[in-house]
């Protein structure tokens, strides 16, 4: 059984080549295309493979942040989440992706006004799983 | 300098990589199992709590446990194997060096380190990173020996006091420690072994720290001797060094289905070989014999019992697929009898030898395949990559006798379609 696993790890990934075409002014020469490096989409996207985790999104809570059912979120459990940023959090035993605010009191925001915010009930702590670094989406051509 | 060696192991592995990505099954108890959904080999504290036992078979406790809220999974090792490089992963970023001793356990060189800081805010240090970056809670013993760093880690998981970490550098602890710790629990002690010290009266730790190295050599062997040093805080094994790699391996499953044809048994056989011969290079030794064996269910009513092995002997060790499997091949068609369901085969390797120490007679046929290694390197790399996998077609494309995983969870974190979901 030949399984294809997609796989978090540098060093195994596409190089795509980065193209410089440099024509001096004044002489017109023939470009000079070289290769300068490659660009690789895992050193852009992730900083911490270890500690990245890769979940998709569903529903439309996050609608008005961009992020849309079906999207592909990159993960970064060991960055400090702060004031402000898309979090991934354990909400009543389901993972959920919202907008995480420490002032003036801790809560989780929906990006839709058809979502309640979220706030942890008297003496619970706020379970949260890392912090979305990235957006993933395929567009559909 | 003094030695200072730290082994860090996760807390019932793969129970927790099962809960990381399902805060619904928090709290509740949650037991893998083995190959086929045979016997429970890994629980969560709360299933321990239930007083499910380690190895037993799952039917036995499947309608109890469940009505108790109990959650079960088949083994999803692409799962607990990702998770497991992200442990080491994150162990090699905050140590210099590290010995990866199983799955869930690695052994770190932490000589020196008190000069910076103390050993068991270290400790702590690595626990609460491994827990932040990658999800998962490990235990830390901290001591001058690997043998007496697994006895501190043992206390970590046994006294929750402790918070997991236990420095066991200070000789007074040691004491304590072994004389409250059975001899059994010491590293490399196993329940033969143990059953042998206590006819000598030896039925602690401590007593066989006690014991006189010459006697403990004579008795049983040099490597019970090293253990009797190491549990007196003089280090004989350095990381990368244990009890030597392993002198056989042995490849066997139950099959999901019985299998009543020759050609799938043949399919069976051939990968269980391959993947026997996989674990024999990666310790970089050759093989002489070669041995399979097949049987029925013992427990089947009204069917007949039949259970068998052959063996097969190498001209010249090997560890090539395609020799093996061959070798494999031939042994099975001598126990092969049709009429029966067959539940189980194996293949077996042993008569170990290292890279070129076998002497070949004048009259052997030495004719290795050519390029053997090269072309046996490049299908392991190609498998370890992650990208796939390559195979000989003798283990079969379709196998349908494959392993039972009634309870599998998705490859959250290695398969695309199988991320999970956030709302």
């Amino acid at each position: 059984m030949a399984v294809l696993l997609g796989k978090l790890e540098a060093g195994m990934h596409q190089i795509l080549p980065l193209l410089l075409d440099r024509a001096s002014c004044g002489f017109p020469s023939p470009a000079q295309d070289y290769v300068e490096q490659g660009i690789d989409l895992n050193d852009y996207c992730i900083r911490h493979p270890a500690a990245t985790y890769l979940v998709r999104a569903s529903g439309d809570s996050m609608i008005n942040a961009g992020i849309y059912p079906g999207d592909l979120l990159v993960v970064d459990r060991s960055v400090e989440a702060r004031h402000g940023q898309i979090v991934i959090a354990s909400v009543n035993g389901e993972m959920t992706c919202k907008r995480l605010e420490l002032r003036p009191i801790v809560r989780l925001m929906a990006a839709n006004p058809d979502y309640a915010a979220i706030v942890p009930s008297e003496g619970v702590t706020l379970e949260i799983f890392g912090v979305v670094t990235n957006l993933v989406r395929k567009l559909s051509l | 300098m003094k030695p200072v060696f730290a082994l860090v192991d996760c807390n019932n592995f793969y129970a927790s990589c099962e809960r990381l990505f399902r805060p619904d099954l928090h709290g509740r108890p949650i037991v893998v199992l083995s190959n086929n959904d045979g016997c429970v080999v890994a629980r969560s504290a709360e299933a321990k709590l239930l007083g499910i036992k380690m190895g037993v078979p799952y039917f036995k406790i499947k309608d109890e446990y469940q009505a108790m809220g109990g959650v079960v999974f088949s083994s999803n090792y692409a799962l607990y194997a990702d998770i497991s490089s992200r442990v080491m992963q994150v162990l090699e970023m905050l140590s210099p060096k590290v010995e990866v001793y199983s799955i869930d356990e690695a052994f770190i060189d932490v000589s020196g380190i008190q000069s910076l800081t103390p050993l068991s805010v270290f400790g702590a240090e690595l626990q609460s990173t491994v827990a932040r970056w990658v999800g998962i809670n490990v235990g830390v013993g901290i001591a001058p020996t690997k043998t007496l760093a697994k006895l501190a880690n043992y206390a970590a998981k046994r006294w929750p006091a402790t918070g997991g970490v236990v420095d066991l550098t200070n000789p007074v602890r040691q004491k304590k420690l072994l004389q409250l710790v059975p001899v059994e629990e010491v590293w490399g002690i196993g329940r033969r072994l143990a059953k042998q010290l206590n006819a000598m009266g030896i039925h602690t730790a401590w007593q066989l720290a006690q014991a006189n190295s010459k006697v403990i050599r004579r008795q049983f062997s040099v490597v019970v001797e090293r253990t009797v040093c190491e549990l007196n805080g003089e280090s004989c094994l350095g990381l990368d060094e244990g009890l030597g790699p392993k002198q056989q391996l042995i490849s066997s499953r139950s099959f999901g289905e019985k299998i009543t044809e020759l050609a799938p048994l043949c399919q069976a056989v051939s990968q269980y070989a391959c993947r026997a011969a996989e674990k024999l290079r990666l310790q970089h030794s050759y093989c002489r014999l070669v041995q399979v064996f097949v049987r029925t269910s013992p427990f089947a009513p009204n069917q007949p019992y039949y259970s068998n092995s052959a063996l097969t002997v190498l001209n010249v060790p090997s560890n090539d697929s395609r020799e093996l499997v061959q070798a494999a091949q031939q042994c099975l068609t001598q126990i092969w009898r049709p009429g029966y369901r067959y539940q189980k085969a194996g293949v077996m390797l042993t008569d170990f030898w290292p890279a070129g120490t076998y002497q070949a007679s004048l009259f052997d046929e030495v004719s290795p395949k050519p390029r053997s290694k090269q072309l046996m390197a490049a299908m392991d790399k190609i498998n370890r990559s992650g990208k796939g996998r390559i195979f000989l077609a003798a283990e079969g494309i379709q196998t349908d006798w494959k392993m039972k995983r009634e309870y599998l969870s998705p490859a959250y974190t290695t398969r695309i379609s199988d991320l999970p979901k956030v709302t």
